[in-house]
């Protein structure tokens, strides 16, 4: 059980991430597939962040008077940091997209159901066969 | 096999992957050390590296900012490729085709939103400095202070949408076209990886007398980093506010 409480933020990105991956799959609406994928993205960045983190430390911004004698021990892991970073700004493109593709789809459908839309594209199909 | 019986296997499926999912990763994460111990496998020289001679080298006081801008400014440079770039696609996905007119362009404006609301045009009256002034001290102290050039410009694309609900969209575009946003972001982009391959180019040593002016700690000091930051929040807050304009109307004004 002390194991559990030591690495709870892995644990929760985890189960995040389930319930992202869940969410993409079962959403019928496109919108909440997408708010899926932000569920999984936010949980990587809980991963990361949580991996960073050293006990007893603060954020990795020295002082102008410690220059020349920094000790790391005091501080965070500032990769991750980095890397959370870059995860948030494609996250951030890849939401602008996917949402754009949307709203084409959706003045093509009138509708945001998956279902619905290959319903209609397969209709069209077989009249384009007739 | 019907519909229904097919929407209720895929969604056992689906259930009992992600459940599989879940208990290897969680599996895994119980093998993994534990977390915030000074001598996991991540606090390791790469990390010591950056936090005690990253300030001294680049002269950036916050490690992460000297990280991300001045040993590994190449991929902050991919990183606001990627967003320009979705900014384009953005523009090739909503754009109206070359035809239509300004009258079009405003006739479909806010289809999917309501109109102004008077409590909200005030407050985004009231806030809009505030928050474009909170976006700037952000972007330039990057280098001293939690912030950057990322979050600088999130904070000023905000500022902008503030400024487009506050003040409506005739006042918003007499500055904001589509030419500005084209010029503004290229130059920023330009000057970016000009500057970042001239450095690279001499041996990361270049811009000697530049990169070591000014004592850290204060504003005008780090060398590049300051200029490089400024670009990236342009080019964040450019982005930000065309995609919001692609996706409300469409296209820039005439």
């Amino acid at each position: 059980m002390s194991v559990f409480f030591a690495n709870l933020p892995e644990y929760a990105a985890m189960i995040l991430f389930g319930i992202g991956l869940s969410n993409l799959m079962l959403a019928k609406n496109l919108v909440k597939k997408i708010i899926g994928l932000n569920i999984m993205d936010t949980s990587v960045y809980l991963f990361l962040a949580a991996k960073g983190y050293v006990e007893n430390s603060v954020a990795p911004i020295v002082s102008a008077s410690d220059l020349g004698h920094i000790e790391h021990t005091l501080y965070t892991n500032p990769v991750p940091a980095g890397l959370v970073l870059t995860g948030i700004v494609v996250s951030v493109s890849v939401t602008a997209v996917l949402l754009s593709l949307i709203v084409r789809l959706n003045e093509e459908f009138h509708t945001l159901d998956i279902d619905e839309i290959i319903h209609i594209l397969r209709k069209r199909d077989r009249e384009d066969l007739k | 096999m019907n519909k229904e019986k097919r929407d209720r296997l895929y969604a056992v499926l689906c259930t009992v992957l992600t459940i599989v999912f879940i208990s290897v990763m969680l599996f895994t994460v119980e093998k993994m050390p534990d977390l915030g111990r000074a001598d996991n496998p991540d606090i390791n020289e790469v990390m010591e590296f950056y936090v005690e001679e990253g300030p001294e080298e680049t002269g950036a006081l916050n490690a992460v900012t000297g990280m991300i801008l001045h040993y590994r400014a190449f991929d902050t440079l991919g990183e606001s490729c990627v967003l320009f770039v979705s900014a384009v696609c953005v523009f090739i996905l909503l754009r109206i085709d070359g035809e239509a007119s300004n009258d079009t362009l405003v006739a479909i404006d806010r289809r999917y939103e309501p109109t102004d609301d008077p409590i909200l045009t005030q407050t985004f009256k009231l806030l809009v400095p505030a928050v474009f002034m909170f976006g700037i001290y952000i972007t330039m102290n990057g280098h001293l202070s939690p912030g950057g050039g990322f979050s600088g410009g999130a904070i000023i694309g905000a500022a902008l949408l503030l400024f487009l609900n506050a003040y409506g969209l005739e006042k918003t575009e007499r500055f904001m076209s589509s030419q500005l946003y084209r010029r503004v972001t290229t130059m920023a982009l330009c000057f970016y990886a000009v500057a970042k391959s001239y450095t690279f180019y001499t041996g990361a040593n270049g811009l000697d007398s530049f990169e070591g002016a000014g004592t850290p700690g204060n504003i005008l000091s780090a060398g590049l980093i300051l200029p490089l930051n400024i670009c990236v929040a342009v080019v964040v807050s450019m982005t930000i506010y065309s995609m919001y304009i692609m996706i409300r109307k469409g296209g820039f004004n005439k």
